[in-house]
């Protein structure tokens, strides 16, 4: 039996130990929003936090989580529904498209803010750079992660919303 | 209330051969059972309004239109037959409709349409193959070959081809939206006892302004019904939007941060199992015994299914099924491709190319002028050979399907461009009445081309089928890299005659492989002998239609070449292309904003390298000025400065999320992507060895946007294909070394290469 905590409720299994923390979550405790995309810890896609630490579950076993606490991208948002300052920065740069690395994109972003309030850009790509988005949203990732950090200057990212203003009528 | 619906169009037989299309009974209307108005919109022949109204309409609802229906809270929900794969689509199309109709945008919603025949999507043949180009007249007889083709397509409903706003969206939301405006200023005016052009309507609400009344259309809405719809309602002209070239928050974006989002992946059933698969890793070779003892003994393993051509695993676990499918024993049939591999395929393309030569039997796009006589004329003739390999999709989230079987009925949960296709092709594949299978839409975790096919569905519900438990079937990474429908490797081969002045005389280019669109390989620029031809030359590796599809090769080669063209005549690539786009001011202007928003006149630093591409593909132009550091041979890409003109942007925001989207996907292309063939089948099988661009490899990508006001092109794929031929372009600036083949990472830059033979 494994037991840890995961987005705030005690939660014990009865699953082989070795078996990745991602199918826990997703199959056994039916959170689905946690991804699978590589199962090799080269994407991201799955990226929970483990004591706080951002991790690839897909390459984790369950039995790594014993006593841990587990944070997924459902527990990300505060108790009562608030949304994660990141959350709705990604909402506010419009940052997802298809979404599907989304989930784990936050929890990096996450995990490297509750360390580095204030990111600069090499430690955005230091810290990101696990996360393959096959759609391209980088630069919008990148300028999602500034806003919630609260960053006064925004520097060195495109900002579309202002170009398109400027040369809408060109 | 009780009228039937009035059915005007042509008769409702499945479409076969070339369709030929007709504005007749382009839009009708009736009231529903029950109270409320229908109006539809045909955009193919033979819909069938009063079937959709059972689908579609909930209890308390009025239908207004195919693509829309109000409440009785006065809430309208747009019908949108098109998918989320992250292109933002169904907010567009929602947003085209609702402008239109002067609906209170945030009364405004969307459903995705089910995946019934009623909601195919008829103009996609056509308009993905003509794309709204102009087509030279010598490329109509492949286009009319080609819609042949294209039939097929009407029994679909597919989302591709950079379709959604300029077909779906033009000829069906617009159009539905204004339509419904009329009926509701006649309903107004009939209760009223005014004339209709006292009327006036915004946020919904029909008023007059004279009499100071004022009628919401949740309130006009059955009056409505009573109306004959206008075959040909008045649309806004672009200064009266109000909603359309604004930047609306996309609908689908709040779920997708949260993890509330369901794409197939997270398909719930009650009692389901899961599969894991192994494919013949040949394409093509079959099953031929496999000992799957080891695997039955682990603990959860259920069923072990043979496919024919595939094994798959059944347990109740992912993780279980994946770890038991390593311990079947397959052995798979001999094919006669067991010893293709990339370098025959490379001799083969270039064993056609010269043989189609000697021979003459390439098949033109392009003849004009005199092109012998340009050769024997020149000053100066140069060459060059250019080869990109094999792709594949790599979609985030890798091929999955739920399926569940039962009673005679199949029902399948996926995320799939085109869900009625699914239907059918399951159906077919379980040799079912279509009527017996349910299509369960879910977001796509990338698309790109990949989910227009259904082979994971086909499987999911044959083990389904097999099994009796319901069944998720997951692709694993190596098998989603390695079972791909995948952007063919093609070689193209150039030759240009430039005159003693510097004056492009001729431009012959032969290439292997054609697809779509048919203009693909065709040159925006005035030279007047044009020999562009091809010879087929096939492989047994399937063929899929890749993010562009044959601009992704064309759009590198004819651009790439272009500037080695330029060189010859001794002219600065911009300038080159400037002057032979004197014809085309579009064109021209774009190029020029491209140009100056980079600042292509400032001076390059050593090690550094600028380069410049146009292309013109679904009816949008790009143009793309491209910065690469080469530092101790690594290239890094810096800065794309990119300017589109899709006639006009109904979601400038959303435009220049595609294009940044199309410039990434292009880019982890050009840099990295490679499909090898060994021993017949696929080398690669992870992001170790078919990479993608990360966070720290994204270059700043700066898009400009141009509303020239010409007819509206689409997003999704025209942004892909001037990155590749941009960035070779600048690597030769950089470095002396002509970038023919891709990918990039192929060449080392600590050497100046000059003969793409000295490579793979």
């Amino acid at each position: 039996m494994i037991t840890f905590r995961i987005n705030g409720a005690e939660r014990s299994l009865d699953v082989d130990p070795t078996m990745p923390l991602l199918w826990a979550i997703r199959e056994n405790l039916g959170m689905t929003g946690t991804k699978f995309g590589c199962g090799q810890a080269q994407c991201g896609a799955c990226t929970v936090h483990l004591n706080g630490a951002a991790i690839r579950s897909c390459v984790t076993p369950v039995a790594a989580a014993q006593g841990a606490e587990v944070t997924t991208i459902e527990g990300l948002a505060s108790a009562e529904g608030e949304l994660h300052p990141l959350q709705q920065a990604w909402i506010d740069e419009q940052a997802p498209q298809c979404g599907y690395c989304q989930s784990g994109q936050i929890m990096s972003a996450a995990a490297l803010l509750a360390t580095n309030p204030n990111p600069d850009d090499a430690a955005i790509d230091a810290a990101m750079s696990g996360n393959i988005c096959r759609c391209g949203m980088y630069q919008r990732i990148r300028k999602s992660i500034k806003r919630a950090a609260g960053a006064e200057a925004v520097v060195g990212v495109f900002d579309p919303q202002a170009v398109t203003e400027e040369v809408k009528h060109v | 209330m009780s009228e039937q619906v009035q059915e005007n169009t042509q008769a409702t037989a499945k479409p076969s051969g070339l369709a030929k299309w007709t504005r007749r009974g382009f839009i009708s209307a009736g009231a529903l059972a029950g109270g409320g108005l229908i109006i539809g919109v045909a955009l193919r022949r033979g819909d069938r309004r009063d079937q959709v109204a059972d689908l579609v309409s909930e209890e308390g609802d009025t239908l207004l239109s195919m693509w829309v229906k109000i409440d009785e809270a006065g809430k309208i929900t747009a019908i949108v037959p098109h998918s989320e794969m992250g292109q933002g689509a169904q907010t567009v199309l929602t947003q085209m409709l609702a402008d239109e109709m002067d609906a209170n945008w945030a009364d405004v919603s969307f459903v995705e349409a089910p995946a019934e025949d009623e909601y195919a999507n008829g103009p996609l043949g056509k308009g993905y193959l003509l794309a709204g180009a102009e087509i030279p007249a010598a490329l109509m007889a492949t286009v009319d070959g080609a819609m042949h083709q294209a039939a097929k397509a009407l029994v679909q409903q597919i989302t591709g081809g950079s379709l959604s706003i300029r077909a779906t969206g033009v000829a069906g939301m617009r159009v539905a939206g204004a339509a419904a405006r009329e009926m509701m200023i006649k309903a107004a005016a009939g209760t009223w006892q005014v004339p209709e052009s006292e009327l006036t309507t915004a946020n919904s609400t029909v008023m007059h302004k004279a009499s100071n009344r004022a009628a919401s259309y949740a309130e006009l809405a059955s009056a409505a019904a009573k109306f004959e719809p206008s075959n040909k309602p008045s649309l806004k002209d672009p200064e009266q939007f109000t909603l359309m070239g604004t930047d609306l928050p996309r609908h689908d974006i709040p779920s997708k941060v949260t993890g509330e989002a369901m794409f197939g992946m997270d398909a719930q059933v009650p009692g389901m199992h899961y599969a894991a698969i192994r494919q013949a890793p040949v394409f093509g070779a079959k099953v031929k015994s496999f000992d799957a003892t080891k695997a039955k003994a682990q603990p959860g393993v259920t069923h072990v299914v043979d496919l024919g051509d595939a094994v798959a695993v059944v347990a109740t676990g992912y993780w279980t099924a994946e770890r038991a499918a390593n311990a079947v024993d397959i052995k798979w049939t001999a094919t006669e491709n067991d010893t293709v591999n990339s370098e025959s395929i490379r001799q083969q393309f270039r064993a056609d190319l010269a043989q189609a030569q000697a021979d003459g039997t390439s098949s033109a796009d392009v003849e004009a002028g005199d092109v012998s006589g340009a050769f024997a004329a020149a000053a100066q003739v140069i060459e060059a050979t250019y080869e990109v390999p094999f792709l594949a999709h790599s979609c985030m989230e890798p091929m999955n399907a739920t399926a569940r079987f039962a009673n005679g009925q199949c029902e399948v949960w996926t995320g799939t461009q085109n869900p009625l296709g699914a239907r059918y092709e399951i159906a077919a594949a379980l040799e079912m009445d279509p009527a017996d299978v349910a299509l369960h839409q879910h977001f796509m975790g990338g698309g790109f081309g990949r989910r227009a096919m259904h082979d994971a569905s086909i499987q999911a519900a044959r083990i389904a089928k097999d099994t009796g438990v319901p069944v998720k079937l997951i692709w694993s990474r190596a098998e989603d890299i390695q079972h791909d429908f995948y952007r063919p490797s093609v070689a193209s081969q150039f030759r240009a005659a430039i005159g003693s002045d510097g004056q492009v005389l001729a431009w012959d280019n032969i290439y292997s492989e054609k697809h779509e669109p048919v203009e693909a390989p065709v040159i925006p620029y005035d030279v007047a002998a044009q020999h562009i031809h091809y010879t087929n030359s096939s492989t047994h590796v399937p063929f899929g239609a890749w993010r562009s599809v044959d601009h992704s090769q064309h759009g590198f080669f004819t651009e790439a070449f272009f500037d080695e063209v330029a060189e010859a005549a001794g002219k600065d690539p911009y300038l080159l292309r400037r002057e032979l786009l004197a014809n085309k001011p579009r064109h021209r202007k774009l190029l020029d904003l491209a140009a100056e928003k980079a600042g292509w006149n400032q001076p390059v630093a050593e090690g550094h390298g600028r380069g410049i591409s146009l292309q013109e593909s679904f009816g949008t132009l790009v143009a793309q000025v491209v910065e690469v550091r080469v530092d101790q041979g690594n290239v890094s890409v810096d800065r794309v400065v990119l300017a589109v003109d899709p006639g006009f942007a109904v979601s400038p925001d959303g435009l220049a999320a595609q294009m940044e989207s199309g410039v990434i996907y292009g880019l982890s292309a050009a840099m990295y992507g490679e499909i090898n063939i060994e021993a017949g089948r696929v080398a690669q099988n992870a992001f170790d060895n078919y990479p993608a661009v990360r966070m720290q490899d994204a270059p700043l990508i700066e898009t400009h946007i141009v509303n020239s006001g010409e007819a509206w092109g689409g997003a999704g794929e025209p942004g892909t294909p001037g990155i590749a031929p941009a960035l070779a372009n600048a690597i030769y600036q950089a470095t002396g070394t002509r970038v023919r083949q891709l990918p990039v990472s192929r060449y080392d830059f600590n050497y100046r290469v000059n003969e793409p033979e000295e490579l793979i």
